[in-house]
C-alpha cells in the first residue's frame, strides 16, 4: 500500500507486494472452526487455541442488497453493495460489494477478494477496505 | 411466577414531540400507572432507556418527589423493557421487594439509529446500516420461506389497519399493499413503509405480589436471554458467522425459557405483540416464538390467521410499524396493550375472550425479551 492509502481498519486484510489481498481471520484447531476478524479465543467454543490464518480470497453469495442512503459514519458514496459472502471455510462474511445494483447478483455466485476505495479522509489519504466482486468469467 | 401481578399500567404516547423531554414523558407514563394502581408505595424502581443518559430514572421520579428507594437504569438495545421487567419480577418473586415500578423513556435520535455497539471502523466502512442487516435477513426468509415482497406489504397493511384504533401510535391511518410497494427501497427487498420509524414516548407498569387488584393480570414469565454465536445474520451482528441451522436464535431461546415459566406452549395463546421493526421480523418471529412451523408464514399471512379478527392476532396494538420504536419504552408499551387487552379494555382494538398474551422484543446486544400475560 502507498502511503496515501490507509486500511479502514488494522486487522481486517493485508495487502502482499504482488497484489494479491488477503483476508485474516483466526482458527481454532480444537473447535475446527474458522473466524473473522481474528478474536483472541474462539467464538463459538470460547477455547484460546486460535492461530492466525489467510482465510480463502473467494467463496459464494450468500446474501446482498444495496444501501441507498448514507448510514451514520459514513463519508463514501452511496449506493454502495453490503452482502454475506460464504467462504469454502464455510464462513459466512459480512463485506462491502462493488456491485451496487441488485438485480444483477445472485445466489451462489462467485465472488472474489478485492480492496475497494471508502473515501478521502481529512489528511488526504485513500481509505480503503475489503470487499468482494463479481468473479470474472473465464474467456 | 404465581403471585407477581400488574397492577397498574401507563404510558406516554409514541411518536415525535420536538417540546417534551424524556423526563416529561416518564412523568406522564408513571402518574398513570401509579394512578391506576391506586397509588401504591413502591420500594424500588427500574428505569428501561438507550439513549436517555446517566441516571434518567432518577430525573423522572425526582420530578415527582418520588427519590429514596433504589433507582437502576436498564438497557438492553429494544429488548430493555423486558430487562427491567425480568429484574423487577424476580425481586418481587424473591420476596425482596412487595411492589416495584417499572417504566421505560426514550427520545431516539432522527434518521437511522446510530449505535454506539459499531465500532467506529465499522460505520467509516459502511458496515454500520441496520437496514441493510434486516434486509439481508428479509431476503433469506424469503428465500427459505416462500415469502414475498407482497407478504411483506401485507403485514405492513395489517398492522397500520390495526394501528388506526390506536389512538397512541405514530401512524394512525390505514396503508395498501400498493402504496406500500411504491414507498422507496431503502435496501432491497425492504421498502420504507416496511421498516418501523425510530422515535420518543414512555410507558410505565407496577407489579404487587400477591395483589387483589380487580384490575390485576398476572405476570406469568419475564425472560431475556442473549445470543449464541454463529449467526452472521442474528441482531448481534457480528463480521462472520457459521451455518446456524442448528442455532437456536435468542428469540426462541427467550420465548421457549418463557413457555416453560408460564406453564403453557404457543397454541395457548390469545393474542400477541412482537418485533415487527421491519415487516419481514414480523414473519421471522412467527417462527421463532412457536407460533407457526418454519416456512408456514406465507399462509399465515394469506388467510388472515394474524389479524385482529383472526385465530391468533399480532400486534393489535399496530405494533412498531404504527407505533413507532422508542427504543427502552417498546417493550413496556407492548406490556400495557397488552394488559389492556386482558382486562377487556382495548375498545375497538379489542381481542375478543383474550386470556393469555406474549410480548416479544428483540435487537441490538443480541437482546430479546419475551413476557407472558394472564388472566
Amino acid at each position: 500500500m502507498t502511503a496515501s492509502t490507509r486500511a479502514v481498519h488494522d486487522g481486517l486484510f493485508r495487502v502482499d507486494d504482488d497484489g494479491s489481498v488477503h483476508l485474516l481471520g483466526g482458527y481454532s484447531p480444537s473447535s475446527g472452526k474458522h473466524h473473522f476478524p481474528l478474536l483472541p479465543a474462539c467464538p463459538y467454543t470460547g477455547t484460546e487455541d486460535v492461530e492466525a490464518v489467510d482465510l480463502s480470497d473467494h467463496g459464494t453469495l450468500w446474501g446482498w442488497t444495496a444501501v441507498t442512503a448514507a448510514p451514520p459514519g459514513y463519508e463514501g458514496e452511496v449506493p454502495f453493495g453490503f452482502g454475506v459472502v460464504e467462504l469454502p471455510e464455510g464462513l459466512r462474511v459480512i463485506t462491502r460489494l462493488t456491485e451496487s445494483d441488485p438485480a444483477r447478483l445472485e445466489f451462489g455466485m462467485a465472488m472474489g477478494l478485492v480492496v475497494a476505495p471508502l473515501h478521502t479522509d481529512s489528511d488526504g489519504n485513500e481509505v480503503v477496505t475489503y470487499a468482494f466482486e463479481p468473479a470474472k468469467d473465464p474467456e | 411466577m404465581t403471585g407477581v401481578q400488574i397492577t397498574g399500567i401507563g404510558l406516554h404516547p409514541f411518536g415525535r414531540f420536538d417540546a417534551k423531554t424524556t423526563t416529561d414523558m416518564g412523568v406522564v407514563a408513571v402518574q398513570s400507572a401509579l394512578r391506576d394502581a391506586g397509588r401504591p408505595k413502591f420500594q424500588a424502581a427500574f428505569c428501561a432507556t438507550a439513549y436517555a443518559g446517566v441516571a434518567s430514572g432518577h430525573k423522572v421520579l425526582g420530578a415527582l418527589g418520588l427519590t429514596g428507594v433504589p433507582i437502576v437504569d436498564v438497557e438492553a438495545g429494544c429488548a430493555s423493557g423486558g430487562a427491567a421487567l425480568m429484574l423487577a419480577a424476580g425481586a418481587v418473586r424473591a420476596g425482596q421487594y412487595d411492589t416495584v415500578l417499572v417504566f421505560g423513556i426514550e427520545k431516539m435520535p432522527k434518521g437511522i439509529i446510530r449505535s454506539s455497539f459499531f465500532e467506529p471502523w465499522r460505520e467509516e466502512a459502511g458496515l454500520a446500516a441496520t437496514p441493510s442487516y434486516f434486509a439481508l435477513r428479509a431476503q433469506r426468509l424469503m428465500r427459505e420461506s416462500g415469502i414475498t415482497k407482497q407478504h411483506l406489504a401485507q403485514v405492513v397493511v395489517k398492522n397500520r389497519a390495526n394501528g388506526v384504533d390506536n389512538p397512541d401510535a405514530m401512524f394512525q391511518k390505514p396503508t395498501t399493499v400498493d402504496d406500500v410497494l411504491a414507498s422507496r427501497v431503502v435496501c432491497e427487498p425492504l421498502h420504507l413503509h416496511m421498516l418501523c420509524s425510530p422515535n420518543e414516548g414512555a410507558a410505565a407498569v407496577v407489579l404487587q405480589c400477591d395483589a387483589s387488584s380487580a384490575n390485576g393480570v398476572t405476570l406469568a414469565a419475564a425472560v431475556l436471554r442473549s445470543h449464541l454465536p454463529g449467526s452472521v445474520l442474528g441482531e448481534a451482528t457480528p463480521m462472520s458467522g457459521i451455518d446456524d441451522s442448528d442455532i437456536t436464535p435468542p428469540s426462541a431461546l427467550a420465548a421457549n425459557a418463557a413457555y416453560e415459566e408460564a406453564g403453557i406452549g404457543a397454541n395457548d395463546l390469545d393474542v400477541v405483540e412482537c418485533q415487527d421493526t421491519d415487516a419481514a421480523r414480523e414473519l421471522l418471529s412467527y417462527e421463532e416464538l412457536g407460533l407457526c412451523a418454519k416456512g408456514d408464514q406465507p399462509r399465515m399471512v394469506d388467510d388472515g390467521t394474524t389479524a385482529r379478527g383472526g385465530a391468533l392476532p399480532v400486534n393489535p396494538s399496530g405494533g412498531l410499524l404504527s407505533k413507532g420504536e422508542p427504543l427502552g419504552a417498546s417493550a413496556l408499551g407492548q406490556v400495557v396493550e397488552l394488559t389492556t387487552q386482558l382486562r377487556g379494555a382495548a375498545g375497538a382494538r379489542q381481542v375478543d375472550g383474550a386470556r393469555t398474551a406474549l410480548a416479544h422484543t428483540v435487537g441490538r446486544g443480541a437482546n430479546a425479551a419475551v413476557v407472558i400475560l394472564k388472566t
